[in-house]
């Protein structure tokens, strides 16, 4: 945290209730670029409700969020996406039916001057982003539901850096994988890592994301326990962090850290 | 990436042990599951030419059952697009109905009073007339499905029961004829057939579009350096198209004229009637080229506009559609209204070939457009399907009806056997499709 570089996102004291509940409650977080942030705590924990007010599904009733240093007014996913925001979906939200290429260019397709779809050209892009991600990535004419998790997870993935994404929300990326298809989405986080591009990991499991992550930030009952360097913790620190919100010693408390003398 | 790795020496593998016949169909890539059509339509076709004594392979039946096919394999195109997006459309019928109809009292009653009997833009009116009024009443069905949510089952099940309600209204049940003699042209018979020289035209054409578009997608995949299909295999397909486009033509070509109509063409132009009769080929039929038209412009829509791509996405994942930004609801209206459109296609078809519009015009044909669309590959679970597959479902169909009239099969078992043959292709497709994966 001693970064003296301008964070690509900073939510500064983010709240919003619902109907009297705080589900999140004076919350901040930052992302670097080229770092993995995962956000870490159990169903409820406010984490969720955090990152979707970055991707614009929900508002915030206060707090501020900048990005790259600057105010962002943030109200409908569509501005998030202007700011470079993308967020890659739990449930693998992929066209089954077309291939990796129509699926990239899925609502912005590339057509020749006559109106129809170049998809020579879509492909030639499709292959180079691919080619970048997931070097052994060969399967291009085929629907993408012939293709494992993994590589449809690099589908979607690249469908987000087609839309030039700085910052990726991934919620649960691994989740619905096997673990050889999570190590391929492990090496593809790296490769995005290397370019540069901010990664918030969710997660209720620690398992999944700790080799994965710089940092993390976690919450519970809506607040941020505290946020620590993940060479500095171990596992079991921050499971701590978790489920009793203590912080240990090279962690960084927040306001929902446990009050001990 | 282990698993990646793991896959690459499978597939090499795999490309090592494969036989020389899978390696056939990957070189060309040809869709085996079509080519298991035409198989089966091959047997179809030999087998009634068997029990018929010889009268199903010839060029008269073949000729007439192009024609039969060309109004099912028109509205079948469409059907693909409606199934793709998870929709049906029980309506076509019904829609053929009162939009033929429609057409008949535009062409028969009213336009005649105005502008005189057989005025030559009659059909030109009545057909602009009739296609309007498609696209509006499938636009309308689209519109409640997409926008008021109702399921489409239901939207197209009460159209069928309103629009054949509809069409009993327009003439209370009388039916009108004759058509017009233009408007006539385009349900074939001896006039509305363009004749040999015209044929082999339309062939040479068709032989010549062929080798550009294999030419010109070998050209595409040159420039961006993707892999190319071998020579050989590209040269086999240039050989195939022209050799069925070719064949095709020469069938048409050799069904001539009835003697009487041929008689008396010949008295009226004046030429002398030679010893062994004249021979006045019929060549293509003109319902059978507007079908043809229909099906390249459908997969020119379907495969290479981004209509096309919505719609199977939409198909595939609505979700994801419409996270990606499509508007999916105009989407599924555009469907449907096209779907009309084709409709009012099938029913200029069948009500000229007729000559007349009844009340009872186009009744079960959602049934067998339904059937022509899912034997020929559409799946009910959306997503999939192609238009050439569902025009030979069309022609698969068409082929067992006439099929069993020509044998002599009374009309309660040839229902029968429809309705068997429709169950067991999509069991036999759903075995295919569980193994292919």
């Amino acid at each position: 945290m001693t970064d003296t570089r301008t964070p690509l996102v900073e939510m500064k004291n983010i709240s919003i209730s619902f109907g009297g509940i705080h589900a999140v409650d004076n919350a901040s977080v930052d992302l670097y670029p080229g770092e993995v942030v995962a956000l870490l705590g159990h169903n409820g924990a406010g984490k969720s409700t955090l990152i979707k007010v970055l991707s614009g599904a929900y508002k915030r009733d206060s707090g501020e969020i900048l990005i790259n240093g600057e105010p962002a007014e943030i109200t409908n996913p569509r501005d998030a996406k202007k700011y470079g925001i993308e967020t890659i979906y739990q449930t693998l939200a992929v066209a089954d039916n077309v291939d990796a290429a129509a699926n990239l260019y899925l609502g912005r397709e590339l057509r020749t001057p006559w109106g129809t779809l170049d998809d020579v050209a879509m492909e030639a892009k499709t292959r180079e982003v691919m080619g970048r991600l997931n070097p052994n990535f060969q399967r291009f004419k085929e629907p993408v539901k012939a293709l494992s998790g993994g590589q449809r997870q690099s589908v979607a993935i690249a469908r987000a850096i087609l839309f030039d994404a700085r910052i990726l929300i991934m919620d649960e990326p691994t989740a619905a994988l096997g673990p050889q298809e999570t190590a391929q989405v492990g090496e593809l986080i790296k490769q995005l890592k290397k370019e540069g591009i901010g990664i918030f990991l969710i997660s209720h499991d620690i398992h999944d994301v700790f080799d994965l992550a710089d940092r993390v930030s976690v919450m519970k009952n809506g607040q941020v326990v505290g946020h620590a360097r993940t060479e500095d913790v171990t596992k079991d620190e921050v499971l701590g962090m978790i489920i009793l919100g203590k912080v240990p010693e090279k962690a960084i408390p927040g306001p929902g850290a446990m009050q001990t003398a | 990436m282990a698993d990646i790795t793991n896959t690459a020496a499978a597939n090499r593998a795999r490309l090592a042990s494969e036989n020389p016949v899978k390696r056939f169909f990957r070189a060309t890539e040809i869709d085996t599951r079509l080519l298991g059509m035409v198989g089966a339509m091959l047997i179809i076709w030999i087998g009634f030419d068997i029990l018929s004594g010889g009268l199903f392979l010839t060029p008269r039946n073949l000729w007439n059952l192009s024609v039969q096919t060309a109004s099912v394999a028109v509205m079948a195109t469409g059907m693909v697009l409606v199934i793709v997006t998870r929709n049906i459309d029980l309506s076509v019928g019904s829609i053929l109905g009162v939009v033929g109809m429609t057409m008949g009292v535009l062409q028969a009653e009213l336009l005649p009073q105005l502008l005189g009997f057989e005025h030559p833009a009659i059909w030109i009116i009545t057909l602009a007339a009739g296609l309007l009024l498609g696209a509006a009443i499938g636009a309308l069905q689209g519109f409640i499905v997409a926008f008021l949510n109702v399921p489409s089952f239901i939207v197209t099940l009460g159209g069928l029961l309103v629009w054949r309600g509809a069409t009993w209204f327009v003439t209370s049940g009388r039916t009108v004829a004759p058509m017009d003699a233009t408007f006539r042209l385009m349900g074939g018979g001896t006039n509305g057939s363009i004749g040999a020289t015209a044929s082999w035209i339309v062939g040479a054409l068709a032989c010549i579009a062929i080798v550009a578009t294999i030419a010109n997608s070998r050209k595409q995949r040159k420039r961006f350096g993707f892999p190319l299909r071998p020579m050989w295999a590209e040269y086999f397909l240039v050989a195939v198209g022209c050799a069925v486009v070719l064949g095709a033509v020469t069938v048409v070509n050799s069904y001539p004229w009835p003697v009487a109509i041929a008689r008396k063409f010949a008295d009226a132009n004046g030429i002398a009637w030679p010893e062994g009769g004249l021979f006045i080929p019929h060549g293509i039929a003109i319902p059978v080229l507007i079908a043809i038209v229909v099906g390249i412009v459908m997969t020119f829509i379907s495969t290479r506009l981004r209509f096309g791509r919505y719609v199977f996405a939409l198909g595939g994942n609505p979700e994801a559609a419409e996270l990606a930004g499509i508007k999916t609801r105009w989407v599924t209206v555009k469907i449907f209204a096209l779907m009309g459109v084709l409709c009012a296609v099938a029913a200029a078809i069948s009500t000229a070939r007729l000559n007349a519009a009844t009340n009872a015009q186009g009744e079960l044909d959602e049934l067998y457009t339904i059937a022509a669309a899912v034997i020929g590959g559409t799946s009910l679970a959306g997503g999939m399907g192609t238009i050439a597959g569902a025009m030979l479902g069309a022609l698969v169909m068409q082929s067992l009806q006439s099929g069993m009239v020509l044998v002599g099969i009374d009309t309660p078992f040839q229902r029968i056997v429809v309705g068997v043959v429709l169950v067991v292709a999509v069991w036999l497709d759903t075995i295919y499709r569980a193994r292919a994966k």
